[in-house]
């Protein structure tokens, strides 16, 4: 590709009529939604909207009742399969980081690619140190996550996630357990990222991230998707009301 | 406006020292020195004729109870009849098997145990899988030229340690999968197992063993018998898998719950899960629950003298019954209690350390 920004026409992600309960409360109201490859999107909304749900079904951490989740080709079903496979190619960012505690930065970086990928322990550390460069912590690489802070945990986790080569990167409010002045390096990391051509999609309410890197936003209240826009008219020009009082309050201070 | 720079100088010398510590914990006030005082005085009172009794008095060496002359304890009983103590009715001209056995056991121990020692993971592959098939062997003969030695020969602490050691290398395991079967999202899985911890947490150890020496081979037909002793081992297994399920359980519900998503969301299958994230987590939070479940068991074990096995309990009780020892029941108690005593400290001694050790470095927060 000479271009590794370029949007291509593969769907990478589709979800169809989507929808979810938890008990009796409907949490997903009929969620439509394509990623090509090399789209990022952006999801914002309230608390309790359901955009962390909405991604969570994606890799399967959370299920479905009606409608079809479609990875990279494959379906999202009870076949535990095809679970394995989707969720080879999804990485997933959480807003705790959830490294391993017992496991040195390195280790947690390998795992899943000895393990999973089945890669030879020397190829997966070498690949490993690469991202970690990328990432820009190879010296904390020995150390243990309790060690680090919270940016730099962030960055791990990352990381690890880019070991197992990932097609679509799903990030889950990836700065909002952070503190202010470490925000800034981990949506770093992201926008380099974004650059490189990654498949992403963000549930934050960085609205700077928004602007500079999402192809579009998505805004969700509800349970639903409220409106999707690509951001300079998303944050210009509001359509929906909901959506008009959500980045007032947001962007107000 | 600035400020000059302080030297650091040393601490007052009241606050630091022998006399400094005695002020501050043993004559804090006036209720606390009554209280060190009387203590002290009980204290004192008791010691020295405990001390006068066991050592500055008692008679260690000799051949019959004539020895005993000093009116102390009368450790000639105890060392007269120390083979039996540690050996059973094991015939004496193979004492040096159960030696070996032991020897290997508290050897390969040792190296797990010491920091810095190569190999450590192939050591407990030897002590889990290896040990058991050689020190079966050692033990019970029939094959590579040893004596077949009957296991109701076997007795002392030879038997406690076989009862304890199989209990504990069994049992841990067992508990483990009951406690994931217990996790499972698998209905009938759960069910079984919750059916079967709740059942024999519900049984006293008494029970288990009355039931595995006399009613379980009323269920058999009567040309095949098993040994009493296995009986006994898969009752004991049996009885404290089920508390170890439960210690375990707990500690797999402290493990918070991004653990379980980061691992699945990075592809891992359930057993990598477990066996990789999980598990080593939970072991570092369950020890001293696990440890606590050994003590149990392994002081447990000395019910087996009901049902007519000879442990270290029911030997040091044949032992009182020799008319040539009348008298010397103490003795006896003393000497099995500090055996009891000095394994399960060592235990919970080691436990400590572990927890120790674990926990430094790096901190579970998530």
């Amino acid at each position: 590709m000479s271009n590794p920004q370029a949007v291509t026409d593969h769907l990478m992600v589709e979800l169809r009529d989507v929808n979810k309960w938890y008990g009796e409360f409907h949490v997903l109201k009929n969620i439509n939604l394509q990623v090509k490859q090399g789209e990022k999107i952006v999801i914002c909304g309230p608390s309790g909207s359901g955009k962390s749900t909405m991604i969570r079904c994606i890799n399967r951490l959370e299920e479905h009742q009606k409608g079809d989740i479609i990875v990279n080709d494959v379906p999202l079903t009870e076949d535990l399969k095809n679970i394995e496979l989707v969720r080879k190619d999804v990485g997933m960012v959480f807003q705790h980081f959830n490294l391993f505690p017992h496991l040195t930065v390195l280790e947690n970086c390998v795992l899943a690619p000895i393990w999973v990928k089945k890669l030879p322990r020397k190829e997966a550390e070498k690949q490993a140190m690469e991202l970690l460069e990328r990432v820009k912590i190879p010296d904390q690489a020995l150390k243990y996550p309790g060690q680090l802070s919270g940016g730099q945990q962030q960055r791990v986790a990352i990381a690890r996630s880019l070991c197992m080569n990932p097609d679509v990167m799903l990030f889950d409010e990836p700065t909002s357990a952070l503190d202010p002045e470490m925000i800034k390096e981990v949506l770093d990391v992201m926008v380099e990222l974004a650059h490189e051509g990654m498949t992403m999609l963000c549930v934050t309410h960085e609205m700077g991230f928004a602007k500079t890197v999402a192809d579009r936003v998505i805004f969700m209240d509800g349970g639903q998707i409220v409106e999707e826009n690509e951001p300079h008219e998303f944050f210009e020009n509001p359509q929906h009301e909901r959506t008009q009082l959500f980045l007032s309050q947001i962007l107000q201070h | 406006m600035k400020y000059d720079l302080q030297p650091t100088l040393p601490a007052p010398s009241n606050t630091i020292g022998v006399v400094a510590w005695m002020r501050k914990h043993l004559f804090n006030g006036p209720i606390s020195s009554v209280a060190t005082i009387v203590l002290g005085y009980f204290l004192i009172s008791w010691l020295i004729p405990i001390i006068q009794w066991t050592i500055l008095d008692a008679d260690l060496f000799g051949e019959s109870r004539d020895a005993c002359t000093s009116g102390g304890a009368c450790w000639v009983f105890i060392n007269v009849r120390l083979n039996q103590f540690l050996y059973g009715f094991y015939p004496a001209e193979e004492y040096w098997r159960l030696n070996l056995a032991f020897v290997l056991l508290i050897g390969s121990i040792i190296w797990l145990v010491l920091p810095r020692t190569p190999f450590k993971g192939w050591m407990a592959l030897f002590l889990l899988v290896v040990f058991p098939v050689i020190a079966y062997f050692l033990l019970y003969g029939n094959s590579f030229g040893l004596m077949q030695v009957e296991t109701h020969l076997w007795g002392g602490l030879s038997l406690t340690l076989v009862l304890a050691v199989v209990g504990i290398v069994a049992s841990l395991p067992l508990g483990i999968l009951l406690a994931l079967g217990r996790q499972s999202e698998m209905p009938i899985v759960r069910s079984v197992c919750i059916i079967f911890i709740e059942i024999w947490r519900g049984v006293p150890l008494i029970t288990v063993l009355f039931m595995a020496s006399v009613m379980l081979p009323l269920f058999f037909p009567e040309d095949m018998s098993f040994d009493k002793l296995l009986r006994a081992l898969i009752g004991i297994t049996l009885f404290q898998s089920a508390y170890m399920a439960e210690v375990i359980r707990g500690g797999l519900q402290a493990i918070p719950k991004g653990q379980y998503e980061a691992a699945d969301a990075l592809g891992l299958g359930y057993w990598q899960k477990m066996i990789l994230i999980i598990m080593p987590q939970a072991l570092k939070l369950m020890i001293p629950g696990i440890v606590n479940t050994f003590i149990a068991l392994f002081k447990d074990t000395s019910l087996v003298l009901i049902i007519g096995l000879f442990d270290l309990l029911a030997i040091g009780q044949a032992a009182n019954q020799d008319p040539k020892w009348i008298g010397y029941s103490t003795e006896s108690y003393i000497f099995v209690a500090l055996m009891f005593w000095v394994f399960c400290f060592s235990m919970s001694r080691y436990s400590m350390h572990l927890e120790h050790k674990l926990h430094t470095g790096h901190s579970n927060r998530a």
